[in-house]
């Protein structure tokens, strides 16, 4: 396994070399970096200008050779060192602010990534588990209309429709108009009656109530204008809480294990106890790092009260536990988000317009940990949007013929014929066989992602990784190019890598390094 | 129970009628008698999505090479990409009414998708950036699945040193995001028009199906039939080309679809951030990328290229859709209620004549 790993970082090195020497050939054919100086009409301080750039970007060498003196710098990361070179366009080393950028960047890419493949693998498997129903056939053209849409088309209209008609909305007041009432309950209720399994009038009935359900939702908050200031308070807390717990009792073990309902509605009602004294915590002082903390100790505790509970099946409960409590979890800070909300949006640099079109933060936002963070979450709300729209399509689709694929096979038939609930056939007979190739597909596209954020990025015009790519490509600029592609390059390979390992790891059958 | 091939001596034929499950009667009633191209063909025809994106393709193609010709070849639409008449409406709106539509009646008018500021024609300048995609189209299909399938076959077949370096290469190119590579070379190549742009996308698009062609080969390579081959005395040309290569045919097409619909989307984003196809000639990407920020003034000069865009690479998609459902021999139709229905009568007509 060692051996594996060591001779599989080995071959990415020299991958990695052979891609850079390509890369860095045709980026010095790519244009001339003294393309700059022709506006100069000064010729003395012409000829300055291009003997210093000559100099610092040793245009004198031949690109072959170039290649070696830039490979030297990069090299002085090992000793801790780097030296990406000069950048001509703010005659700034590139190394400056590269951690910065790639952080921006990983930011954005992580946040769709994750929620890409959540929502993907739900949607596959729904669409699996009721193929050829209407509901299957509304989701797959829906996903090809996704997959054909270019991001900085769809990136566009998100910011007309949802960020500047939505601010429109709530300098308005934030009364939600009936036909968007309608249409969605009426939507909700189609896909609750298409998705609701059994006889005609059950369907009808879970249909009808989760349109009610919606319908009335919204014309709450649109009465009390809940969207201009949102939270949820202790008693909606409750609610979700009850909730969750039952979803996840329902999704992992079954509503009829009661040691698993004990545990998931013990930790479900110590959320809410701990809600009121973590509103003092959260006042007090509040950094990334304690966020982290108390996530952990959250899980944690769901943990504890499952083990307590658990009896014979301590795993199934722990584990039960433990997402119910990161639930709660995020429920809680969610509420706490939603209280920074007015706030943030009444803010002097905001100005009631919440969603924003463009940059990864405001500039000269004042205020406590919540409101950054809720200035995060504006930010991201729009490139995160178009960025799911797009990677949801090969997620769903995957993940749904994947599911097809395990279904149909022989172990599945025994393990109905054996009589075990549908439940346990399809979370875990057949899910976890159909999650293995997915795990691989999403190692390699984050890859592909970050290459793909460069458009991203000049269509939200984010200052990170992709800005480096594009005005160094323009501007003739051989150095901020290396150093994205290299990055990306490195990320790539070892996402590769990360792939064989999981893909090993889930699957028995594979083996390693033999 | 008896293979189906094998005659049953013990009974006479239609002594009795063994039932069978409808879905398995359809599925053989439907093959008998076919060689492997025409059942591949008849579901392919069958494909209502594929039938009608197939139909939506050639429409577009054909409107866009005969309205604005091509090259010295004169079109039937009055206007080219390059003239500036003067806008017909205020702000250049278009004349296109179809009723229920906010139109009065049907008109089709001069400047059916509007004009921009200067008084070019979009309808005009669409046609020629929808030319533009279907030659990346055409040339990347043809390289990159001529270079991937070579490549593939030659390393999965030859083994070897072969493989080493032809695997070692993909492994490269593979990691490289492909709109790094397109962008950056297409810059070094001084790729201005679409044959270099779609010719260099054709040099880096291969890698992906040069794995697929390979993992077939290796699979197909130790199949008897190829032994056969061999002690009959054909040459390796003549085995890669007509012995295993047809049996990958189905893995090649499959993933030709998904790869230009790829494509695609890349030419217009390279031609969006500028790397691509750039002026004075018209890419669909740089004429979303111009009109961005008339989406509130002008928002006909925004949406119609995006429209464009999306229903080629959608056509594509239901095309790759229904050659997938075409190649696969587990593919099986879920017969109607009708199919079902009129099989219950053909048995019960058939057992009432015996």
């Amino acid at each position: 396994m060692a051996m594996y790993v060591v001779r599989r970082l080995i071959a990415g090195f020299f991958v990695v070399l052979g891609a850079s020497f390509i890369v860095y050939i045709l980026v010095a054919n790519a244009g001339d970096p003294l393309t700059s100086t022709y506006g100069i009409t000064d010729p003395v301080a012409r000829a300055q200008r291009i003997s210093s750039l000559t100099a610092s970007l040793n245009l004198d060498v031949n690109p072959v050779f170039r290649y070696f003196i830039w490979l030297k710098g990069v090299a002085g990361c090992v000793v801790g060192q780097c030296d990406f070179g000069l950048s001509i366009t703010t005659n700034q080393p590139v190394a400056a602010d590269l951690v910065g950028r790639i952080l921006i960047t990983l930011k954005l890419v992580l946040a769709a990534t994750v929620l890409a493949v959540l929502i993907g693998i739900a949607i596959g498997i729904v669409t699996a588990l009721r193929q050829y129903s209407g509901f299957d056939y509304t989701v797959t053209f829906f996903t090809f209309v996704f997959f054909a849409l270019p991001v900085f088309f769809a990136a566009v209209l998100l910011k007309e429709f949802v960020a500047i008609q939505f601010n429109d909305f709530l300098v308005e007041g934030g009364r939600i108009p009936w036909w968007f009432i309608w249409t969605a309950a009426i939507i909700a209720g189609l896909t609750a009656y298409s998705l609701t399994a059994g006889e005609q009038p059950r369907r009808l009935l879970f249909g009808g109530g989760a349109g009610i359900i919606i319908g009335g939702i919204l014309y709450y908050m649109s009465v009390t204008q809940w969207l201009l200031d949102p939270g949820l308070g202790p008693i909606m807390i409750a609610i979700l809480g009850l909730a969750i717990a039952l979803g996840i009792t329902e999704l992992t073990a079954g509503l009829k294990n009661r040691k698993v309902l004990n545990t998931a509605l013990t930790t479900a009602a110590a959320g809410l106890v701990l809600w009121y004294p973590l509103q003092y915590l959260f006042y007090e002082g509040m950094t990334i790092w304690l966020l982290f903390a108390l996530a952990a100790l959250a899980i944690a505790m769901g943990i504890g009260i499952g083990y307590l509970w658990g009896g014979d099946d301590r795993g199934l409960s722990a584990r039960a536990g433990a997402l119910t409590a990161f639930c709660m979890a995020a429920v809680i800070f969610l509420d706490r988000s939603m209280q920074a909300w007015n706030a943030y949006s009444n803010s002097p640099s905001i100005r009631g317009r919440p969603i924003k079109t463009i940059g990864d933060a405001q500039r000269g936002l004042e205020g406590d940990f919540w409101i950054n963070t809720v200035d995060v979450f504006t930010h991201l709300l729009l490139p995160t949007m178009a960025l799911i729209l797009i990677s949801l399509a090969s997620y769903t689709r995957y993940t749904r013929a994947s599911m097809l694929e395990v279904l149909n096979q022989d172990y599945i038939r025994t393990a109905r014929a054996k009589g075990l609930t549908e439940r346990t056939v399809v979370m875990r007979h057949a899910f976890r066989n159909a999650l293995i190739p997915l795990a691989t597909i999403v190692a390699f596209d984050i890859g592909g992602l970050l290459g793909g954020a460069v458009i991203t990025e000049t269509v939200f015009q984010w200052d990170a990784m992709g800005r480096l790519f594009q005005t160094g490509l323009l501007n003739s600029d051989p150095n901020p190019v290396m150093a994205f592609f290299l990055i990306v390059a490195i990320i790539a390979v070892v996402f590769n890598i990360i792939a064989d390992l999981l893909y090993a790891a889930l699957d028995p059958r594979i083996r390693v390094g033999q | 129970m008896t293979s189906p091939g094998t005659p049953d001596l013990a009974h006479t034929p239609g002594d009795e009628l063994v039932p069978e499950p409808d879905e398995v009667m359809l599925e053989q009633k439907e093959t008998v008698g076919l060689s492997q191209a025409q059942i591949v063909r008849r579901r392919f025809f069958r494909h209502k999505g594929a039938m009608i994106s197939l139909f939506v393709l050639v429409s577009i193609l054909l409107l866009s090479v005969t309205s604005i010709g091509i090259g010295p070849i004169p079109g039937w639409w009055q206007w080219t990409p390059y003239d500036r008449p003067v806008p017909l409406n205020p702000r250049g709106e278009p004349t296109l009414s179809v009723p229920f539509f906010g139109g009065t009646g049907f008109e089709i008018g001069s400047h059916p998708m509007g004009q921009d500021q200067t008084g070019r024609d979009l309808f005009a300048a669409i046609m020629r950036g929808v030319q533009n995609t279907m030659v990346v189209i055409i040339v990347l299909g043809v390289l990159s699945t001529t270079l991937g399938v070579v490549i593939g076959a030659v390393s999965g077949y030859f083994g070897g040193w072969w493989d080493a370096v032809l695997m070692r290469l993909t492994d490269v190119i593979i990691i490289i995001p492909v709109i790094l590579i397109t962008a950056v070379a297409g810059f070094a190549l001084g790729a201005s028009g679409v044959l270099t742009v779609a010719v260099v996308m054709g040099l880096f698009f291969w890698v992906g199906l040069a794995r697929l062609v390979r993992a077939e080969f290796l699979a197909l390579r130790e199949r008897e039939f190829v032994d056969a081959a061999r002690v009959a005395g054909a040459s390796s040309g003549r085995i890669i080309f007509k012995h295993i290569l047809p049996n990958t045919v189905g893995v090649i097409v499959v993933n030709m679809t998904l790869l230009l619909g790829a494509g695609i989307l890349t030419e217009v984003a390279l031609s969006f951030l500028g790397f691509g196809i750039r002026p004075p000639d018209i890419s669909l990407g740089s004429l979303i990328s111009e009109y961005t920020g008339a989406l509130t003034t002008r928002p006909w000069l925004f949406l119609w290229p995006g429209v464009f865009v999306i229903v080629i690479v959608l056509c594509i998609q239901f095309i790759g859709d229904g050659l997938r459902d075409a190649f696969d021999p587990r593919q099986k139709r879920i017969p109607s209620r009708q199919d079902l229905k009129k099989g219950d009568q053909s048995d019960e007509s058939a057992a009432g004549t015996n």
